[in-house]
Parts: structure tokens; sequence; C-alpha cells
């Protein structure tokens, strides 16, 4: 089974974010940067997948130089080569960037199609579903388990309150993985090793297409208005915990 | 039609709770910029939808829309789309949406903007407020190009309770489906264990998320909520750690609460937890970082190292 997963690479989970001058971006020259942990998931379902059934795993990724290291780290773990669409995404919409991403893949023929539910910077939460239209795949979204069914595989699908489902799907398809259903691996030294002869094709976005006329355009960004007015207390622990039972005993009258 | 359309979601014949909020923001976007409002509904057998004034309500029935799909709902609704040609179609951000309305605006050549939390016209045109890196960025985003445009609403960012009551004439419709163009088959649903732990009746709930660090720390959180007499809860990656049972999960995948005391340690505070809790009374959180949308909600806050500050509460609290 040949199994591409798509990762994004995105600024680290606990990083202090600053707003740029210009209000176009964040600040990013000091940011340290992680893959998106959503498709670490994916990844390792489609590792775990690959160990299953057999077959190979091809990790592809968009993002300037710096992702990288990203993607060496996917390697490192156990995906056998890569595709570094080279190119700054945080300007592209959804659907642009699935375009570029869909033509990479135009000659690589998936059976499977991984990636994470959504990326912890942008957040859309449709690059999966985008990429499968796209592509002529069919898709689910929020995948817990897969398994081989016939020629095709049965999924089984987080909805909300609780709720699961098993949904029955042809080959190729493309699936969007659920965060927390699996422990991640971590990179072993022989993994690290092997990763720097590995295989990462790199693909300039203009030879995708990319025309950059996009539907959708981030137009400013800035730090939220608050919309209650909280009472903080950042003293010593003693004093702020003092403060804080006064107030929910007296002002609040919650306890 | 060039107005605005709200496609809504139903099981069973029952409105997802969220569904009446995009209705909400439909009547609200259609109201400044002077467009009529429609709604559509999918499914077998749908009810129509009464009590609100729409300028129409189309009914969209099929026997291969029984059992939702992403096939069947996109291809329904292209037809629907390209039959009236509304300027704006808006979605409920449910996980239903999510799987199938990034399928639709791509067929249809258009870029979805998911999870909106707010709006506002600039010279005639819609500016939609989402947020980014889990909610600690607002962005303003401007759709280009021609309609139509297509955006899903995040729960609570429009009330219910300010939808236009009325009526609305009810159009039907049979999109032209078959049983080949539906590519993957949907099984039943089902529950993996029953829920022991109702959230929502308790007065006092205490949470704790990614902040503890590991399992064996538990212990300090629970020691405060026995101190406060609350119930234990906590944010998604807890319960995927196994850290404690997934019956004791507060969010969108979980329960939603609304106790009168919500105290919230070591939780960032992303929108899939605080559309879960932000219906509590009064609201407490203790992060190390300043910035954590946490605060966001928070009646009190305190910034600082929750090892230090968690037993420093319970010692308050026996004063």
């Amino acid at each position: 089974m040949k199994i591409v997963v798509a990762i994004k690479q995105v600024p680290a989970r606990d990083s202090l974010l600053k707003v740029n001058s210009s209000g176009t971006w964040i600040e990013d020259a000091d940011l340290a940067y992680e893959i998106n942990e959503p498709d670490a998931y994916a990844l390792e379902a489609g590792l775990q997948l690959k160990e299953k059934q057999g077959g190979e795993v091809v990790v592809l990724c968009a993002g300037p130089d710096r992702a990288g290291q990203t993607i060496r780290e996917a390697l490192a773990k156990g995906a056998d080569r890569a595709i570094h669409i080279e190119t700054d995404e945080s300007v592209l919409d959804t659907l642009t960037l699935s375009r570029m991403m869909a033509r990479a893949l135009a000659t690589e023929k998936p059976d499977l199609v991984l990636t994470g539910l959504q990326s912890d910077d942008l957040g859309y939460g449709q690059t999966g579903v985008v990429l499968a239209e796209t592509m002529g795949l069919p898709h689910a979204t929020l995948i817990m388990n897969v398994e081989a069914d016939g020629a095709g595989i049965k999924v089984k699908r987080e909805l909300e309150d609780g709720w699961f489902q098993h949904v029955l799907m042809p080959l190729p398809a493309l699936l969007t993985i659920q965060s927390g259903a699996t422990k991640l691996r971590y990179a072993t030294l022989m993994g690290i090793k092997k990763a720097k002869s590995k295989e990462v094709k790199k693909l300039d976005a203009a030879s995708l297409g990319a025309t950059g006329a996009v539907s959708v355009r981030l137009e400013r960004i800035y730090l939220p208005e608050k919309a209650k007015r909280s009472q903080i207390f950042d003293g010593p622990p003693k004093e702020a915990a003092a403060q804080l039972v006064e107030k929910l005993r007296f002002e609040a009258r919650v306890i | 039609m060039s107005g605005v359309l709200a496609v809504l979601e139903q099981r069973d014949g029952k409105l997802h709770k969220m569904s009446l909020e995009a209705l909400a923001a439909a009547q609200q976007f259609g109201a400044e910029l002077g467009l009529p409002v429609f709604a559509a509904v999918l499914g077998f057998e749908v009810p129509a939808l009464a009590g609100y004034r729409l300028d129409k309500v189309h009914v969209l029935e099929h026997e291969l829309l029984r059992d939702y799909t992403p096939d069947g709902y996109s291809i329904a609704l292209q037809e629907l789309i390209g039959r009236h040609q509304p300027k704006i179609v808006i979605f409920p951000h449910t996980y239903q949406v999510r799987d199938f309305a990034p399928k639709l605006a791509t067929a249809m050549g258009r870029a979805l903007v998911s999870d909106v939390v707010g709006h506002r016209v600039d010279n005639g045109n819609l500016v939609l407020v989402r947020q980014l890196f889990q909610g600690k960025i607002n962005a303003d985003v401007r759709f280009e190009g021609d309609a139509p445009y297509f955006a899903s609403i995040q729960a609570g960012a429009f009330r219910a309770d300010k939808l236009e009551a009325g009526s609305a004439p009810v159009e039907k419709m049979t999109p032209q489906l078959s049983a080949g163009q539906i590519r993957t088959k949907p099984l039943e649903l089902f529950r993996e264990s029953a829920r022991a732990v109702d959230l929502s009746a308790a007065e006092i709930i205490v949470s704790v998320g990614r902040g503890i660090r590991e399992a064996e720390n538990i212990p300090v959180v629970q020691k405060l909520a026995d101190a406060l007499g609350a119930e234990l809860a906590a944010s998604r990656p807890i319960c995927d750690n196994g850290w404690l049972p997934m019956e004791r999960q507060v969010g969108s995948s979980g329960q939603t609460v609304a106790p009168k005391l919500y105290v919230a340690v070591g939780i960032s505070g992303a929108i899939q937890h605080l559309v879960g809790m932000k219906g509590a009374k009064t609201i407490v959180a203790i992060n190390k970082d300043p910035e954590a949308p946490i605060f966001e909600v928070a009646d009190y806050g305190i910034v600082g190292d929750l090892f230090q500050v968690v037993p420093a509460i319970i010692e308050a609290l026996g004063k």
C-alpha cells in the first residue's frame, strides 16, 4: 500500500506570539517550529498501517526552507521518502495550496492519503477534504481507526457527543486522522541516521502552477479584544490564592 | 436568488443546536447587506422548518440523503446553489459540515472560510473574523472574486435567541442523485460506553489540561476538587492519554457543561474546549501563559505555576 501523509510545519505550541508591525502575520524571526500536532497523528497512523500491510510512506509538505527540518524528523520516525513543495504557504488559501499538492501527487498515485484534522496555526480544518476533492478521491474525516476490508477499507469516524460510525470506502481514498487515538512514536537513533540518506524531492511552487489568485484573503491579524473583564491575580501564589478565594466567596458567591 | 443561504443540519427531524445560530447569522448578514435570506435542509422526509422569518425554505429530499454522505450532500447542494445562485452560503461549524462543506466549496471552485466567530460590513462587503493559533490571534478575512462565498459559523458566535420569528414558504426539491455517485457506505452510529458521570449536573467543576504534564500529577487537582466539593473534568488531551476516563471530557467532542463555578487548571482554552464550558456562571483560570485564550472567558485568573497555585488555593479554602 502506498500511503502519502501530508504534514505541515507550524510554530511550536507554547510560542509567545506577536503580531508583526504591518498586521499581516506574526513576528516569525525568533520562533521555534515543529510538526503540526494533528499531522503527527496522521504520520503515526500511516506508519502503523505500513507496518501491518507493508508498502511505503511518502511525506508531503508545503512550506519554506525551514520545513526541511520537520520533513527530516518525519523521515527519522520511519517515512520512506518525502516531497517538499517550496512555498510560503501562509499567504495561500486552502484551495490554491491543495491544487499544488494534488499536482505534486499526480505521478505518485497513492492508495491512501492521510493528514491531520486541522493545523494549529491557521486552523481552517479543511486541507484534507479540499485535497480529496481536488484529487477526485472519496474521503472521511476525524478517523480513529483504519482496517482493510476486501479491496477497500473500513474506518471508524468520530462524531459529536461521544458518537462513532463505521464507514466503508473504496481505495484510493483520503482520510483526516483524529488526534490522540494512538501514542506517537519517537525517532530512534538509527532512524535519525537513516533519515539523512532518504530522498527529499524538492518541487518549486511555480512549476506546480500556483497562480496566486485566491478566493479568500487574510486581511489583517490582531490580538483578540477581551470579551469579558477578567480580574487577574499575578502576585505570589499564596497571595493570589487568598485573593481568589475571597472573590469566590464574597463577590461571585459561588463557594 | 442572490441572497444569503443557510444550510442547516438535522438528524431524525431535529435541527442541530448550532443550526439556529447559523440561521441567526444568515438573518443578520441579510439585514446588513440588504439581501433576502433562505434556508436549506437535507434528508429524507425532512420536516419543514417553521417559525422563522425567511424568504424561503428549501427542502432537499432524496432516498440517498437518508444517511449522510459527503458525496450525496455535496452533489445535492451544488444543484441547489447552481439553480438559485446565492451570494453567501452559511453553515454551522459542526463535525458534519467540516466533513462536506470544504468539498462542496472546492467543487464550485471556491475556498470556505471556516469557523467564523464574528463579522462586520465594510463598504457593502462582508469581512469575517476567525481565530488563528487556537484562539490566541484573530484574523479578518475577505472574499475575493465571484460569489458564491462559503462560510461556517463557530458555536456561540451568534445568538439563536436573536432569531426573528415569522414564516416562510417551503419549496421541495428532489436533487438528481444516483447510487453510483455515492462512493462511501456509512454504517450504524454507535457509542462506546454508557456515560457514568453526568458532568452537566455538577454545580462545581475543576477541570485539568495539558499543564498538569503527567498522570502522576492528577492528584494535585483531585485534591482541589475534593476541597471544593467539585467533580473532576478534563480537556481532550488528558482523556486521550488515558489519565482520566473519556466520560470526564469537556468540549465539543465531550460533554457541554454550565456549572455555577468552573475552575480550569492548566488548560490553554482551545475553542473546542471553550464551546463546552463557556456557559459556566463563574470561570476561574489558572495558567502560566498570560496570553492563553482561557483568560478571555475567565472571570478570575491566576497567572502562575499550577503546582504552586493549586496547593495555595486548597490552603486558603481551609481558612
